[in-house]
């Protein structure tokens, strides 16, 4: 993976790139495994370079987030099997990862899994007591849906009810 | 912090202590609120507080890391955490009080929040890059843990009498606690004038607009101010401190270096 003495450097060097994001979009997020961390929105950068090194970031979801050193394990793990040698993986805290960066496949995923995605884009004015937004139920698309914890089974996630057709479901935060 | 408060670079010491107080704040309460897991008052405040207690766990992680570097001593987060002895810490003192009651509980967290909100808000424009960073992601997971703890004052200040009188006694008990947030000793003010802390009269400012406006839905009557002399920032702690420490440090006092 010499770049410097390929015939092309500047395109041998979007290749390996490319293959190393195929490799990162194959990375499932622990925590919700029907998400790679690419839909997650949490690879901030996935370059060679000029030492021949390919430079993974990261952004953290949450502060304490457990799954964050197992992503960091996987996306290593991942990249040796895929032939890359060669790594540093970089913890990246600014910008903060913000929930807005899901993609569209990724939300497109969590509603088929079962997960509400996060209702609105994240604003930055400073609002503490906005009204929820209406969180739809991924089951039955009812809106009729009411917070029962801000809280759910991991940080990103609160949990919610949907007085439709009565499901419990958990709900992606705006983060 | 304008660039003529920049100048005086401060002493690497004063820094470490400085980052240190940010981080044992959020390790202590983290630890407090570890101490709810499976005890909460009902099963969605169980996961509740873990989660905020989670979200602290991780700014005392990125915090003591930091701290580590700065000192430059080869200590990382976990001997900072478990290997100093009680004076070592520097927390403010209102986080390592006893849970209590359920009200007394998030009645601190409240007034922790409210702070922290305002505290990492201004950090992220500190001059420290590396403070400014951590600020910025904390300042959103203390904004949603604000919005819960003051949601919960609001409904039991404003509840039954029983949940009212309770929480108005647990306000009152922590009220003079919070006085050493805003007082700044020489270390504070060493930050401050090279732009690393942010200004501490415009924090206060910013905590009792929270804290009136919440009080106020709540219907619960503001403490009046105290003296106070103990700050839990110089290592003087009340004696609640010992024995939560004795727990987070069990392990690592049983069997040194223990890792698995």
């Amino acid at each position: 993976m010499d770049v410097s003495t390929a015939k092309d450097p500047i395109l041998m060097r979007a290749r390996i790139e490319c293959r190393v994001w195929e490799v990162l979009q194959r990375v499932p997020d622990p925590e919700i495994p029907v998400l790679s961390i690419a839909d997650l929105g949490i690879v901030r950068y996935a370059r060679l370079d000029d030492e021949g090194v390919v430079q993974v970031g990261l952004s953290p979801t949450y502060s304490g987030c457990p799954a964050t050193a197992v992503i960091r394990e996987s996306v290593i793990a991942a990249l040796r099997k895929a032939g890359f040698e060669r790594l540093s993986v970089q913890d990246v805290l600014s910008p903060a990862w913000t929930s807005d960066w899901i993609t569209a496949e990724g939300r497109r995923k969590l509603r088929e899994y079962g997960i509400a995605p996060p209702a609105e884009s994240v604003s930055s004015v400073r609002e503490i007591w906005r009204p929820a937004p209406a969180v739809e139920c991924p089951r039955c698309g009812s809106h009729d849906t009411e917070k029962i914890s801000e809280f759910g089974s991991t940080p990103c996630k609160a949990h919610y009810r949907c007085t439709r057709c009565l499901e419990p479901f958990d709900y992606f935060k705006c983060h | 912090m304008s660039a003529a408060t920049q100048t005086a670079a401060p002493a690497a010491q004063s820094r470490f202590l400085y980052v240190l107080r940010l981080a044992d704040a959020s390790l202590i309460l983290a630890q407090r609120l570890g101490e709810l897991v499976g005890h909460g008052p009902a099963l969605e405040e169980d996961l509740g507080l873990a989660n905020v207690g989670l979200d602290l766990l991780g700014q005392a992680r990125l915090l003591l890391t930091y701290a580590g570097e700065i000192e430059g001593k080869g200590r990382d987060e976990d001997a900072l955490a478990f290997l100093r002895e009680h004076r070592d810490f520097l927390n403010p003192i209102l986080v390592e009080q006893p849970n209590g009651d359920f009200g007394q509980t998030l009645v601190r967290q409240f007034l922790i929040d409210a702070w922290q909100l305002e505290l990492y808000e201004r950090l992220t424009q500190s001059t420290d890059a590396r403070l400014a960073e951590v600020a910025a992601k904390a300042v959103k997971e203390t904004r949603y843990h604000l919005r819960y703890s003051s949601s919960w004052v609001v409904r039991l200040g404003d509840g039954t009498q029983e949940s009212h009188d309770r929480v108005q006694q647990a306000l009152d008990q922590l009220w003079p606690y919070t006085r050493e947030l805003f007082d700044a000793d020489e270390i504070d003010n060493e930050m401050i004038r090279a732009g690393i802390a942010p200004d501490f009269s415009a924090v206060r400012q910013g905590w009792d607009a929270t804290v009136n406006a919440v009080l106020a839905e709540a219907t619960l009557q503001r403490p009046a101010d105290k003296p106070y002399l103990w700050y839990g920032k110089r290592g003087d702690h009340s004696e609640h401190l010992g024995r939560l420490l004795a727990e987070m440090q069990y392990m690592q006092r049983t069997y040194p270096g223990a890792s698995w």
